[in-house]
């Protein structure tokens, strides 16, 4: 093999040897068009710096960014999610996986009967264009402002419920807890409950 | 929709205008099925081609206009029969149609709730499709919907969200009109109308899967579903009901390599639109965590240690190699793993030992198969023309349910006479008002011998006939005398199948008998072998009578329960003492004694057929997909090539191929030799001749891991009559103890229509396993106390 190559190298000409013709070489350009280039050099010098120094300084998005998933809870701590599945169905990347699971007495996740058991989120494949937001009928899928979606493994960017929902705030609950004493699950997409009850919490849940 | 019409006879045309459109239907046809014949859809939710017609939910609404004089309002088109000179305006072209049908999909809205978010119909659901293509966009309504309890439970496996039901009616007709089970009915009136069972009675019937089938709406849900994906998630497989020999025709839906749902397919010839629950939820043993998934082979310290499949055949291969073998096959394969089996003993053991039939049987019996059944072709489209229908040993409902719900359409809408040999009054046959002929049990063949036939009628006979010596025999007499067909029913769905692939001692595929020399020399030829075994083979209860005897010292087992044979103590210690070889999905009282363990694809993994009680090739896809395409046959096709012998059958579809070139024997039969009746037993005291069948929902392998669905079981009951009940002082519900030398079983009882000589338990039943606590199932005098 490598005498066939050697012989077949040997027939070609070195390259030094080959001849090459003079180019015409431009000269220098007249000094007024000269000026004219250093001119915008030195007037940017005088500019607002649009440099940011990220990942020291993160600038804020505009407010309406389409960034990573949120599910969002009811102001007792349960889930807004019901599992449907409308996200997954609108998503035009089948970026979303969900299975829907049965609220029992014991596992209250959500208002009602069902809860989203599985949810994940492929953001190797989101396009973030927030159809998914749109088809959810509890506002529960909504977008933070968050942008910092790389990391070193494809496993890693698939998020699955625990990373997507939202943070217990001031007067949750963290499910699974009893529904809000009274209250249906149309109380609670209408905003009638606005946090947890003391009877709401589980055993050890305090 | 199947029709009963004789195609012989002309039927009368009528040529009607639907928008515009001319069509000639038959007479009688409804006016919606007119539209469908000419493609126009007319939206319906109670209109079900099998169900009687009742106008409930009066969304078909059309113009009609008869010899120029039209109705004066809107009419629905699913109760109106077409007629000479109708012209009919649907939405497409009549302007007050579509209002009509806009307004009633308005009022079918105003109380139903807006969760289809959390409904499991949301997706495929006729309301939701049909309020978008035939409804308002806009609401007007904004009051406040009727409510209800959501859901209740109307059987352990049915739900019933009352909020959604849009009074359609189809679920309780369908409860009365084909299943006769009138357990669920519309109660209240106006508004609160609502779909109920009777007080303490749940829906405890064999068919309620069907009603979440038809369910126009997502009122009626199935509990094992319930909120597990969308319809747009699953992917769904034509596939074959593996639970009994009726053949439904099924879907199978699978989402992530899991199976979620089965739903009844549409096949008019055989089960209609319908199945029973069983086929329908009886799915999860597939996913069950006990299934096995590498070979396993038994060390030297007598353990049963994983092992790779090189290794595990080539200990199969060196246990069989040489050794007087035999094959038990069980009544659940496929047709191709039939004949793989049926090869793999003829080709690679050399034997003809071979017999699928994994419970309770005779040699009568076998010899009735040969000579009667094998090739044989009594189709369910037989029983919609039969003048009589004869029952032996065989209890629709139970043991066949398509064939049931066949019997009773026949009896619904023509009044067919069902005439049942039996030892017990069953629920089937008094819904089929047949004739009970009351016998004790082995006495069934005088009873069966003196039934008036004609050449029109039909006799079902089913497997429990082995059970009666001389059955067999009276039920060939019968139809040779009166020229009535036998229908032979086998309860497992593999049966036919292995019968035709060969898979019996006496009979080589395609009905071809061993004895006959130019049968054999036609096998060997298309299987490249010099020679067929001459030697008829022995029946399973022989074959494991030879294993105890060591006359065969090794033997291939495929999905046998070692409880369903008639000694089944005797039956695993004989198969302890031989080599066995085991080819099993999930563990099992034969993998327990096996040497070699070889884990086979379930029936939703592999592809493959089965032949019905008729005959009819039900074949199915994978629905789920196995690397390792782990069906019986291609594991027999790698062991006998490691037993030097190969039988070349790489591949389902290698098998179906080789089986069908081979085609049916047109020879001469094996002559059946009628075998004496014996007669009954003669009882005193407290003895009674003990009696069983078993239910379609019972202890069965196939059904493990389904509780919302065992929950439907019938009781666990043992039936004596009023005249021993007097005797023993015991009244329904106390306990009953029936008792023999090997053990005893203790369960309420119920005082009903029996012969005073037998007591009847269910065969299979919790608490109630008769060839495991008692090792005898019919025809043995047990005693009977009260407990």
């Amino acid at each position: 093999m490598s005498d066939f190559i050697e012989k077949k190298n040997s027939g070609q000409a070195d390259i030094n040897s080959v001849p090459f013709s003079e180019v015409e070489q431009p000269g220098p350009a007249p000094l007024a068009q000269q000026a004219k280039g250093f001119w915008v050099t030195f007037s940017s010098m005088f500019k607002k710096n649009q440099t940011v120094q990220y990942p020291d300084v993160k600038a804020p998005t505009q407010p309406r960014f389409h960034g990573r998933h949120q599910l969002n809870r009811h102001p007792d701590g349960l889930e807004k999610c019901i599992g449907c599945e409308l996200c997954a169905w609108a998503c035009p990347a089948d970026a979303i996986y969900v299975e829907g699971g049965n609220n029992t007495p014991g596992n209250q996740l959500s208002p009602g009967e069902r809860h989203g058991a599985v949810y994940q989120i492929n953001y190797l494949r989101c396009i973030f264009c927030g159809l998914c937001v749109e088809a959810c009928p509890t506002r529960a899928l909504t977008m933070t402002n968050e942008y910092e979606l790389a990391d070193d493994k494809r496993e890693k960017l698939i998020f699955e419920k625990e990373d997507l929902l939202a943070p217990l705030r001031q007067g949750m609950l963290a499910p699974p807890h009893p529904m809000y004493p009274g209250m249906t699950d149309t109380n609670y997409y209408n905003g009638d409950v606005k946090e947890a009850h003391p009877s709401q919490a589980m055993n050890g849940d305090k | 929709m199947t029709t009963t019409q004789e195609s012989a006879v002309a039927v009368e045309m009528i040529t009607v205008v639907i928008d515009g459109f001319e069509v000639s239907v038959p007479k009688g046809t409804l006016v919606i099925r007119a539209a469908e014949k000419l493609g126009i859809q007319i939206p319906r939710f109670c209109d079900h081609p099998l169900l009687d017609p009742v106008g409930a939910c009066r969304q078909c609404l059309v113009d009609i206009e008869i010899n120029g004089r039209a109705f004066p309002k809107p009419q629905a088109s699913c109760t109106i029969p077409v007629e000479p000179n109708m012209i009919v305006k649907t939405q497409l072209t009549s302007p007050v149609a579509d209002k009509a049908q806009k307004g009633v999909m308005e009022l079918l809205l105003g109380n139903h709730p807006l969760d289809c978010p959390v409904c499991d119909k949301g997706g495929e659901c006729p309301l939701q499709n049909q309020a978008m293509s035939n409804g308002h966009a806009q609401t007007r309504l904004d009051g406040y919907k009727r409510l209800f309890e959501k859901p209740i439970n109307i059987s352990s496996q049915v739900l019933l969200d009352r909020e959604r039901c849009v009074l359609c009616a189809r679920c309780t007709r369908f409860s009365d009109q084909i299943a006769s089970d009138p357990f669920i009915t519309l109660n209240e009136r106006g508004a609160l109308q609502q779909v109920g069972i009777y007080e303490k009675d749940p829906f405890k019937s064999y068919f309620s899967g069907n009603t979440v089938q038809i369910c126009p709406v997502g009122a009626l849900t199935g509990a094992s579903y319930r909120f597990r994906a969308r319809p747009f998630d699953l992917v769904s497989t034509p596939s074959a009901c593996e639970h009994c020999a009726s053949g439904c025709d099924m879907r199978t839906d699978v989402r992530r390599g899991k199976t979620l749902r089965r739903l009844a397919g549409d096949d008019p010839s055989v089960n209609e639109e319908w199945n029973c629950d069983k086929g329908r939820w009886a799915f999860k043993y597939v996913t069950a965590t006990d299934r096995l998934t590498q070979p396993l082979v038994r060390n030297s310290a007598g353990e049963l240690v994983t092992a790779s499949w090189p290794e595990a055949l080539a200990a199969a291969a060196a246990g069989l190699k040489g050794k007087r073998a035999a094959v038990l096959t069980g009544g659940r394969v496929t047709l191709e793993d039939a004949y793989g089996y049926s090869k793999f003993a003829r080709v690679a053991l050399g034997t003809n030992d071979i017999d699928y039939r994994a419970r309770i049987t005779s040699d009568e019996e076998r010899e009735f198969l040969a000579a009667f059944v094998a090739g044989s072709s009594t189709t369910y489209r037989d029983i919609d023309s039969a003048d009589h229908v004869l029952l032996v040993a065989f209890e629709p409902e139970e043991e066949s349910p398509i064939v049931f719900l066949r019997l009773n359409k026949n009896f619904k809408k023509r009044g067919l006479k069902v005439t049942a040999v039996a030892t017990k009054q069953s629920i089937a046959m008094d819904k089929l008002k047949a004739d009970f002929i009351k016998v004790a049990p082995l006495s069934e063949p005088a009873a069966v011998a003196n039934i008036a036939l004609t050449g029109k009628s039909i006799i079902l006979v089913g497997e429990r006939a082995s059970e009666s010596a001389g059955l067999f025999s009276a039920v060939a007499a019968l139809a040779a005398k009166t020229g009535a067909k036998v229908g032979y029913i086998p309860r497992r769905a593999g049966e036919r199948g292995a019968l035709e692939a060969g898979a019996l001692g006496t009979v080589l595929p395609g009905g071809r008998p061993v004895s006959d020399a130019a049968a054999r020399v036609d096998i060997a030829a298309a299987w490249g072998v010099e020679n067929i075994p001459t030697q008829p083979g022995r029946s399973s209860s022989d074959i494991l009578a030879a294993l105890t005897r060591s006359e065969l010292d090794a033997v291939v087992v495929g999905g046998v329960d070692a409880h369903d044979l008639p000694e089944s103590s005797a039956a695993l210690a004989a198969l302890k003492k031989a080599f066995v070889v085991s080819l099993e999905i999930a563990p099992s009282s034969v993998t327990a004694v096996a040497d070699v363990v070889l884990p086979v694809a379930a029936v939703t993994e592999k592809s493959g057929s089965f032949l019905n009680w008729e005959g009819r090739a039900r074949g199915f896809d994978a629905a789920v997909a196995d690397s390792l395409h782990r069906s019986d046959v291609r594991i027999l096709s790698m062991l006998a090539d490691a037993l030097g012998n190969p039988i070349s059958l790489a591949s389902v579809s290698a098998a179906a191929r080789e089986f069908s070139q081979l085609g049916k024997w047109d020879g001469a039969r094996i002559s059946f030799t009628p075998v004496s009746a014996t007669s009954s037993p003669a009882v005193s005291g407290d003895q009674a001749i003990l009696t069983s069948w078993r239910r379609l929902l019972d202890m069965g392998t196939l059904q493990r891991g389904e509780d919302n669905l065992a929950g439907t079981r019938r009781p666990t009951v043992a039936v004596i009559s009023p005249k021993r009940a007097n005797q023993i002082g015991i009244s329904s519900g106390q306990q009953l103890r029936i008792s023999n030398s090997h053990g005893s079983i203790t369960i309420p009882v119920l005082v009903e229509d029996i012969h005073d000589d037998a007591v009847w338990i269910p065969r299979n039943s919790f608490a109630s396993q008769a060839l495991v606590a008692l090792e005898a199932a019919h025809g043995q005098v047990v005693t009977v106390v009260k407990a």
